[in-house]
């Protein structure tokens, strides 16, 4: 096949940017807007040029399109590119999320500009690296280089505690993923390869996948975050700058994810299996949790970032349901808080770049002076809390629903999180947007101004569109988790049935 | 002249052209008086990089002088990291003599001289040579930790160095004497072919580990780090810069040698002094780094820690694990001399400094400075696509291999607690508030850290044939 590969133009057009940018050598008012015209160009053109890679794909397929494969490094080692049903949608939504980025940074990054969207760009290029990758090493490199842009993007830009933020956030994630690469060393020796679609083929002997399984979780579940490894969270995402909140929740944790996905149940399916019990009972716990935890916040961005952790939760428990409508309901869920939590982060921005504060209680009614943004505020709690005809409920009714399939009672469990979250989200809301005005330092509020509207009103299309009509996403993924489960669920009867060989001898 | 002899001489003609070249140069400078450094340091690198040329292009294999010296892909590739390690600093040091008065035309000489006995070192075959090239080097050494006599720091630096190494270097000539008692041979092919014949003796036991501690002070592993730290931050900086890169891939080698050619028979024993060694270094390097303030000590306990993981790679006892030290000693060396640059650079009006908190928002007032060192302190941490990543992946792919899963879990622990402090130094120069900044760069530290700076951020695009190169190399042991 000669036809143009598209996966690595998209993945490295925004670098394209990123030295476009680095060659601006003025500093004044100027070149500050080329910047984030160069910026906001390299990502809308990046976003358009992705939506081909969704009108090209063909559902049906289940296996990996668009493939690309060159020689990289010895030891077979390959710069191997490729999405099927369950990477694709995640890199339409990564591209789709920057330009909303650079818009909602326009006017409030003032101090660094060039170095901000350079690494904005850089990081970018990395999230869609880490989707399209079908090498597990090339996968490791796209997975942990983003670690080196977000931590400038919090400690230079981020709020008061950033240096502690920052430094929480790396080194967190760095120990997760450490171990993970000593698995991948692990996998190469004894299958001989990196390539990961000759991984996923491969059976890995039972004793091994349970510590490679463990090493991966390790990762994954720091990145998603799970509880209790999700302290780093809270943290990272008060202290970033709003761009930098909205790509870490609508982003970086779908990397936890897709990671389980991609690598933890097709390749180690015998483990996941008799693991998925304990993932079962630390999502539960993650969504009643974090889901209290939220209530007592006081921080409004902190708030959020609970939230993010609780349905996180619902995330988990749907793909180690290993059932068809657990895992598209993830996967859909995943889509959707992408949205949902980026549009709640932006929406937070609105009121800090106005206020400069976070407090909940410095809030209080907004409605009065402020109507377009309580209206769109609505909309995405609505959709955080789940409410039918939003894109957050589709995700959740689909894992719950996937989760009384495989164990009643954690589906119970997990509905009571349902509840809380209606609770913490619709108090927040409550305190921020209904009420008298009486603060004084309120009631100069200006409304949505037209650049924060061409932010947010693109997800209020969206959150609504897919609540109402999730089939172009589900239809997409469809192929691919059914090829995933047929394959996991087959290989978890074999390896029951020789097991059961072994103990009748 | 013998054919053998004269086969003999070819294969030793980098290490003749450095010798006659030093010797040459010692001349150069004593005729023409003070005046000449400039002159004798640029010849001397002429010298240098001819000798490098010579091995390329005419380097053969072979043993010569009756099996005492050898030469082979491995030696060649451990000569150009030492000789690239001797070239940079002589280049880096132009500019600091001029600056602090330190232009004596002695520093190049000694240079060559301690290079030449670092390649004799490299190509040792024999227990005599390995003593041999190990005590030129460290003679020349000594005198060049101390050449700035009228300081103290340095004189000082330059006692310490001599006592420690003198101790270290005792007990490896006891070690040497008693391998020599237990197999009646100093050759390494020779005392190889004994142990694989007899049994194994307790004295030859204690024998290996007074050799491998020999060796090992000058790798500077733990536990015979000491005198890092201390000379590190008492030499002049271009000496440090010397110490951190040329030494280390000679001693390195070396190691490799002696373990993978002389005591390979005896693998199970040296693995375990090997494997402590290397968790040694890597723990103390991670965990003494955090609180330096000084970042000539910082950069001496991080090469602690990086010497531990490059012995992962040996610990492995394969030809993947030979080709990661191997690798891992490259990236080390240009990581390495990259950083130097940068630490040379760091002028003020006033003169150069050394703290690390000299280094506050250094982003906002020389961005480009900054983003060299943040590439090199984040390769450093071993974060990829940087080129730290793959020395790293490759010493813990062979740990993998050879089923030394505790090492490698615990070496990974011990790269994120290393990580700490890199991360510190970037912190400070992107998230702190500017402190003042440094004076231009010189022409050659520009050039030192352009250079380096984009190797690390382009190896993942040239790694492919570096990695076939450190392959044949370590094809030499198998």
């Amino acid at each position: 096949m000669s036809e143009w590969p598209i996966l690595s133009t998209v993945t490295f057009l925004p670098l394209v940017g990123a030295f476009l940018i680095l060659m601006i050598k003025d500093e004044g008012a100027a070149a500050r807007r080329n910047i984030r015209n160069v910026a906001l160009f390299t990502t809308a053109f990046t976003f358009v040029l992705s939506l081909f890679i969704w009108a090209a794909f063909d559902p049906s397929n289940a296996g990996f399109q668009f493939v690309e494969k060159v020689e990289w490094l010895g030891s077979g080692v390959t710069y191997h590119m490729g999405v099927d049903g369950i990477s694709m949608l995640f890199v339409i939504l990564t591209t789709f999320l920057m330009p909303l980025c650079v818009l909602a940074s326009w006017v409030s990054v003032e101090k660094r500009v060039k170095e901000y969207m350079i690494a904005f760009l850089v990081l970018e290029t990395l999230m869609i690296g880490v989707f399209c990758a079908l090498d597990i090493v090339l996968f490791y490199v796209f997975f942990e280089a983003g670690l080196i842009p977000m931590f400038i993007i919090i400690g230079v830009w981020g709020g008061k505690r950033r240096v502690y933020a920052s430094f929480k956030f790396f080194l967190y994630t760095l120990l997760g993923s450490v171990l993970m690469l000593l698995a991948i060393m692990a996998m190469y020796w004894q299958a001989g390869t990196t390539d990961i679609p000759t991984l996923l083929a491969h059976d890995f002997p039972a004793s091994m996948q349970t510590w490679l399984w463990l090493a991966f979780f390790a990762s994954f579940a720091v990145k998603m975050p799970m509880w209790p490894v999700h302290t780093w969270l809270p943290d990272a995402h008060v202290e970033a700058p709003t761009a930098g909140s909205v790509i870490l929740a609508g982003i970086l944790l779908k990397m936890g994810g897709y990671g389980f996905l991609r690598f933890s149940l097709p390749m180690f399916p015998l483990a996941s299996a008799d693991f998925a019990p304990f993932v079962f009972a630390l999502s539960v716990i993650a969504i009643i949790y974090t889901s209290l935890v939220a209530l007592m916040q006081e921080d409004i961005k902190k708030l959020i970032a609970y939230s993010s952790v609780a349905h996180m939760g619902f995330v988990t428990m749907g793909i180690f349901t290993m059932n068809d409508i657990g895992i598209q309901g993830a996967i859909f869920q995943m889509l959707s808080h992408g949205l949902v939590s980026g549009a709640l982060f932006l929406c937070v921005g609105v009121v800090y770049d106005r206020m400069h504060t976070r407090e909940i209680s410095a809030y209080g009614g907004l409605v009065n002076n402020m109507p377009k943004y309580a209206v769109v505020f609505l909309i995405f709690t609505m959709a955080n809390v789940g409410l039918p005809g939003t894109s957050g409920f589709v995700g959740e009714f689909m894992t719950l629903l996937g989760a009384f399939q495989a164990n009643t009672w954690v589906a119970f469990f997990a509905t009571t999180g349902v509840v809380l979250s209606a609770a913490y989200a619709l108090w927040l809301y409550r305190r921020v947007v209904f009420g008298a005005l009486t603060k004084d330092s309120l009631k100069g509020l200006l409304d949505l101004s037209t650049r924060e509207k061409a932010v947010i009103y693109p997800l209020v299309i969206l959150v609504i569109f897919f609540g109402v009509y999730p089939s172009p996403i589900l239809d997409a993924t469809a192929a691919s988790v059914e090829a995933l489960v047929s394959n996991v669920t087959a290989s978890i009867d074999a390896g029951r049935a020789t097991a059961a060989a072994a103990l009748a001898q | 002249m013998t054919p053998e002899l004269s086969f003999s001489l070819t294969l030793a003609t980098p290490e003749l052209m450095l010798a006659i070249g030093a010797m040459a140069m010692l001349m150069v400078g004593v005729f023409s008086g003070e005046r000449s450094t400039t002159l004798v340091n640029g010849l001397s690198v002429a010298i240098l990089i001819a000798a490098g040329a010579w091995m390329l292009f005419f380097g053969q294999n072979g043993l010569g002088f009756n099996g005492v010296f050898v030469s082979d892909p491995f030696a060649r590739f451990m000569k150009m990291l030492t000789l690239i390690g001797s070239i940079v600093t002589l280049v880096m040091s132009v500019g600091f003599a001029k600056a602090e008065k330190f232009d004596k035309f002695e520093f190049p000489v000694l240079i060559l001289l301690s290079t030449l006995g670092m390649l004799l070192m490299v190509s040792a075959n024999d227990m005599i040579t390995l003593y041999m090239g190990l005590e030129l080097q460290s003679l020349a050494a000594y005198v060049i930790a101390a050449i700035n006599r009228d300081s103290v720091r340095s004189t000082e630096a330059g006692l310490k160095y001599f006592v420690l190494g003198a101790l270290s270097s005792g007990m490896l000539l006891y070690g040497i004497s008693l391998v020599y008692g237990y197999t009646g041979n100093t050759g390494f092919d020779a005392i190889a072919a004994a142990l694989a014949g007899g049994e194994r003796q307790l004295g030859l036991v204690f024998g290996l580990v007074f050799v491998l501690a020999g060796l090992a002070f000058k790798i500077s592993a733990v536990p015979f780090h000491m005198w890092t730290p201390d000379v590190y931050e008492g030499a002049p900086t271009p000496v440090t810069a010397f110490f951190a890169a040329a030494p280390k891939m000679a001693a390195m080698a070396l190691i490799v040698r002696v373990t993978m050619g002389a005591f390979e028979p005896i693998a199970f024993d040296w693995q375990q002094i090997v494997v402590f060694i290397s968790i040694a270094s890597m723990l103390l390097g991670a965990f003494a780094a955090i609180g330096q303030r000084n970042i000539k000590r910082l950069m001496a306990y991080s090469s602690i820690g990086h010497m531990g993981y490059a012995l992962v790679g040996l610990a492995a006892n394969s030809e993947a694990g030979v080709r990661g030290v191997a690798l891992y000693m490259l990236i080390y060396l240009i990581m390495t001399l990259g950083t130097f640059a940068f630490i040379l650079a760091m002028r003020r009006k006033e003169g150069n400094v050394e703290q690390i908190d000299d280094l506050s928002g250094l982003s906002s007032t020389n961005p480009m400075m900054a983003t060299v060192l943040t590439i090199m302190m984040f390769s450093l941490a071993g974060i990829p696509w940087l080129a730290g990543f793959w020395a790293k992946w490759y010493v813990f792919l062979a740990a993998i291999d050879s089923g030394l899963y505790a090492l490698a879990v615990i070496g990974v622990l011990a790269s994120v607690v290393g990580a700490y402090y890199y991360l510190r130094v970037i912190k400070i120069m992107w998230f702190d508030e500017p402190a003042g900044g440094f004076q231009p760069m010189a022409g050659e530290l520009r050039l030192v850290m352009t250079v380096t700076g984009a190797f690390v951020f382009f190896y993942v695009l040239i790694g492919g044939p570096i990695e076939t190169m450190a392959e044949a190399a370590a094809g030499t042991f198998f």
